[in-house]
């Protein structure tokens, strides 16, 4: 059903954690009259024929009223009413038609009313840019005296409420950063604006010949370009931790001592108290298991998504999600001190402490905005002391103001950021945080997780590929019913149709069956799905391993194997030649460590690492004056990939770490990583190059506007020269490379990097 | 001169215009998914985003 399914590769699909219906309600935006809208995340979306399965899926769940592909950013957006809101149907309801799917993080969700402002001022200072600039040239080529005076008063009626509606990106935070007694880049661009109304206004009022209403209309024009798209490219990551919050349970059902039950708010579940928890629900508190028999999925914790069976005595931490139920457990820790709150301590202080994006913009603003201030008050007081009059001195000081003005310097980084980001999204790399580009171009270590990140759980092609057709399409079926990891792994192997069963149910902890003409289908484990004689006649060894069996007869075994994931070898290689030392980091045992790092040559490798040993890793790389990129997927590394200089998850990791994380990476592909970090290099250059050629510029038009020779005219052709050269600069970063003009990644035809290139204004 | 009475409020007018069709397309969703109004064109049925 999935057209031309992108996740054709042999793995798990998202076997993330899927939220209830609480935490679906928290991230969704309420419309008001009683219904909500939520965005769910389809990342494999990307098709008409897509987008018509989907929303023909999602709008066939009872009380969802309309279902909208976004397929730009790659979500549906769905709307139901409020008490009709069950994420468990639409769920399903994706996955039957075979689309990976998750709840987006609540900074992704709903309108975004800055981006829409923006957009205005951007339109609003085009149409007058455009307009005014017009009656400019006609005054340049030689308006006489009246006609010059007619164009400046209406030009001075169009850019007097334009600059009001447009400027106010610039005006409102100058005003916050002087009232806090500092300067940041918005006061010589509000300083410049307003000056150079005013200055304009006296020069039409009085009939003189240089009105400067172009520039700053056109200054707006081009500085609002670069601050949309630095909006645009803003951060998105950090939210970890409100992710984590919400997958923390907020309550618990206390058995008390009479044998009744009560709903317990989860900051008074104190150690000693007996907790019942239901299938589908997870882990409040750590605790010790009283009844044998629950089975919970602890990937959450480890990574691993083998559901574990739990004995009596065992102990269980909190976040661990109840498969099969109902469990009963004596804490051992307060909520707090459990996993979940030590997980939230650890993340907390590593979000805190995380070393600083200084943006090579903000470095560059933090130089120029006192620069620019001083070379204009030195030029007023100059031409003053020389006794050149008040006006020509404040002409002259206002002119360096315009020319001086960073429309350059604002267009120099985002644009470049916003190339990269989209040609990053060709090559399925998904950026949620501009600055993150920049780290990742300077970074010198990178840390790797092992198990999801490396490896995947995979099934093995021979199982498939000896399949008849319609053995494959039960098992397609089947498959699709479940939401266990490894009937995840099996639906994602099993690609093709799917045949129409009747009867399908799912024997939990056994596995999924259906009928078709008279015949019992049945995947699952051996012992259950084969008839004694079929079981017996199956070589111990397989035993363990998911088979497909119809009436009790052996159709297939399913290999279950932890395989390297694609590509994984390649990209260590490459890191290598980008001169970065790759270091394994994991959870597990030595051996299995041992065996993934020497199959992927990976010299450096710790094993048996907590998240805090991780932390501690990373700190140390840090200490020694490293740049650490951190690639991890559990959310056991959720603190870790909070703690480095920058981040990378795979689609498929935790919602908290995809929330820690500023880099996501959909494709399968583990050579994603290198190719981000040749793109991030390359766009670092461009974005050096282009403060450079902004250098260049301010070093001729400033002595030039210093002298005096600063009219309206050369205000106006070295502003647009200079913006077109940074960005003609910029998009070099779009063009396929000479050297890999083969590779599909780099595809002529620009960077409608899908979403992240806004349209830019109506230049009426 | 006369013509300038003529074709400067005409210019304006056309640019408010353009300028007044940008906000709307903003306004009633245009930009919101621009690929996906690419892909829409080959669905059979009739698609128009309920309010």
């Amino acid at each position: 059903m999935s057209c031309c399914a992108a996740s054709s590769s042999l793995s798990i699909p998202g076997s993330a954690h899927r939220p209830d219906r609480s935490e679906l309600l928290d991230a969704s935006h309420d419309l008001g009259d009683g219904r909500v809208s939520t965005r769910l995340a389809v990342p494999d979306a990307h098709c008409a024929g897509c987008i018509a399965a989907i929303e023909k899926a999602v709008g066939g769940v009872e009380g969802v009223e309309d279902a909208r592909v976004n397929l730009a950013g790659r979500f549906v957006t769905v709307k139901w009413t409020r008490e009709a809101v069950d994420p468990e149907a639409v769920f399903a309801a994706l996955d039957r038609a075979g689309y990976r799917s998750g709840l987006m993080d609540m900074a992704e969700n709903g309108p975004d009313p800055v981006l829409r402002r923006l957009f205005i001022a951007l339109a609003v200072a085009g149409f007058a840019a455009g307009n005014v600039m017009l009656l400019s040239v006609s005054i340049w080529s030689g308006a006489d005296a009246a006609t010059r005076d007619l164009f400046h008063w209406i030009s001075a009626g169009i850019a007097i409420p334009a600059v009001a509606v447009a400027g106010r990106p610039f005006f409102a935070p100058a005003l916050h950063a002087l009232r806090a007694g500092r300067l940041n880049m918005d006061v010589p661009i509000s300083l410049a604006v307003i000056l150079a109304v005013c200055l304009s206004i006296h020069e039409t009022v009085t009939g003189g010949m240089h009105a400067y209403f172009d520039a700053s209309v056109t200054l707006l024009f081009f500085l609002l370009i670069g601050r949309t798209l630095d909006h645009v490219m803003r951060s998105r990551a950090g939210a970890a931790l409100r992710t984590l919050d919400r997958t923390t349970p907020r309550g618990a059902v206390v058995i008390a001592a009479d044998g009744t039950h009560a709903w317990t708010p989860i900051a008074e579940v104190a150690p000693g108290m007996t907790v019942l928890v239901a299938s589908g629900d997870r882990v409040p508190v750590d605790g010790t298991v009283t009844s044998g028999g629950a089975k919970v999925d602890l990937s959450i914790v480890t990574g691993e998504s083998d559901a574990v069976a739990l004995a009596s005595g065992d102990q269980v931490v909190a976040g661990a999600l109840v498969i099969e139920g109902p469990l009963s457990l004596v804490a051992t820790k307060a909520a707090t001190a459990s996993f979940l709150g030590e997980m939230r301590s650890m993340l907390e202080a590593a979000e805190t402490s995380r070393p600083a994006l200084s943006r090579l913009a903000d470095r560059a603003a933090a130089i120029y905005a006192p620069a620019v201030h001083l070379i204009a008050a030195g030029t007023f007081a100059g031409w003053w002391i020389a006794g050149d009059g008040l006006h020509h001195a404040l002409t002259t000081a206002i002119a360096v103001l315009i020319i001086t003005c960073p429309c350059a310097l604002g267009l120099a980084a985002p644009i470049v950021q916003v190339v990269a980001a989209g040609r990053l999204l060709k090559a399925r790399i998904l950026l949620r945080d501009g600055g993150a580009l920049e780290a990742l171009a300077t970074v010198d270590r990178v840390v790797l997780d092992k198990t999801g990140t490396l490896t995947i759980p995979t099934v093995e092609p021979a199982a498939i590929d000896g399949l008849p057709e319609e053995a494959r399409a039960m098992a397609a079926a089947l498959s699709r019913q479940s939401r266990h990891p490894v009937a995840r792994a099996i639906e994602a192997a099993c690609t093709g149709r799917a045949a129409e069963l009747a009867d399908i149910r799912e024997e939990p902890g056994h596995g999924v069956e259906g009928s078709l003409d008279g015949r019992l289908w049945r995947l699952g484990r051996a012992d259950w799905a084969l008839a004694a004689d079929a079981l017996a006649a199956l070589p111990e060894a397989q035993r363990s391993a998911p088979v497909l069996a119809s009436d009790g007869r052996l159709a297939t075994v399913f290999e279950i194997a932890d395989r390297p994931r694609p590509g994984a070898d390649e990209a260590v290689a490459a890191l290598k030649r980008l001169g970065l030392s790759p270091v394994l980091l994991s959870g597990d045992g030595a051996g299995k460590v041992a065996e993934t790092a020497a199959r992927l040559g990976l010299d450096a490798w710790s094993a048996g690492a907590t998240p805090a040993d991780k932390i501690d890793a990373i700190r140390q790389m840090q200490a020694d004056g490293h740049r650490v990129l951190m690639v991890g997927d559990g959310l056991n590394d959720a603190p870790a990939l909070a703690a480095a200089d920058v981040s990378m998850a795979p689609s498929a990791a935790s919602d908290v770490s995809r929330s820690a994380a500023a880099i996501i990476f959909l494709s399968e592909d583990m050579n994603a990583l290198p190719s981000a970090i040749s793109v991030a290099r390359k766009a670092r250059r461009l974005i050096l190059q282009n403060f450079g050629l902004a250098l260049v510029y301010n070093a001729i038009a400033i002595p030039l506007s210093i002298a005096g020779y600063a009219t309206p005219l050369f205000a106006a052709i070295a502003m647009s020269a200079s913006s077109v050269v940074v960005v003609a600069n910029a998009l070099r970063l779009a063009l396929p490379e000479r050297d890999r003009a083969a590779a599909p990644a780099a595809a002529p035809g620009g960077n409608r990097g899908a979403g992240l290139t806004p349209p830019v204004g109506a230049r009426a | 001169m006369n013509i300038l009475a003529i074709l400067i409020p005409a210019a304006l007018v056309l640019g408010l215009v353009g300028l007044v069709a940008f906000l709307w397309a903003l306004r009633s969703g245009q930009f919101e998914d621009l690929d996906g109004a690419a892909e829409r064109i080959l669905l059979p049925e009739d698609d128009e985003p309920k309010k």
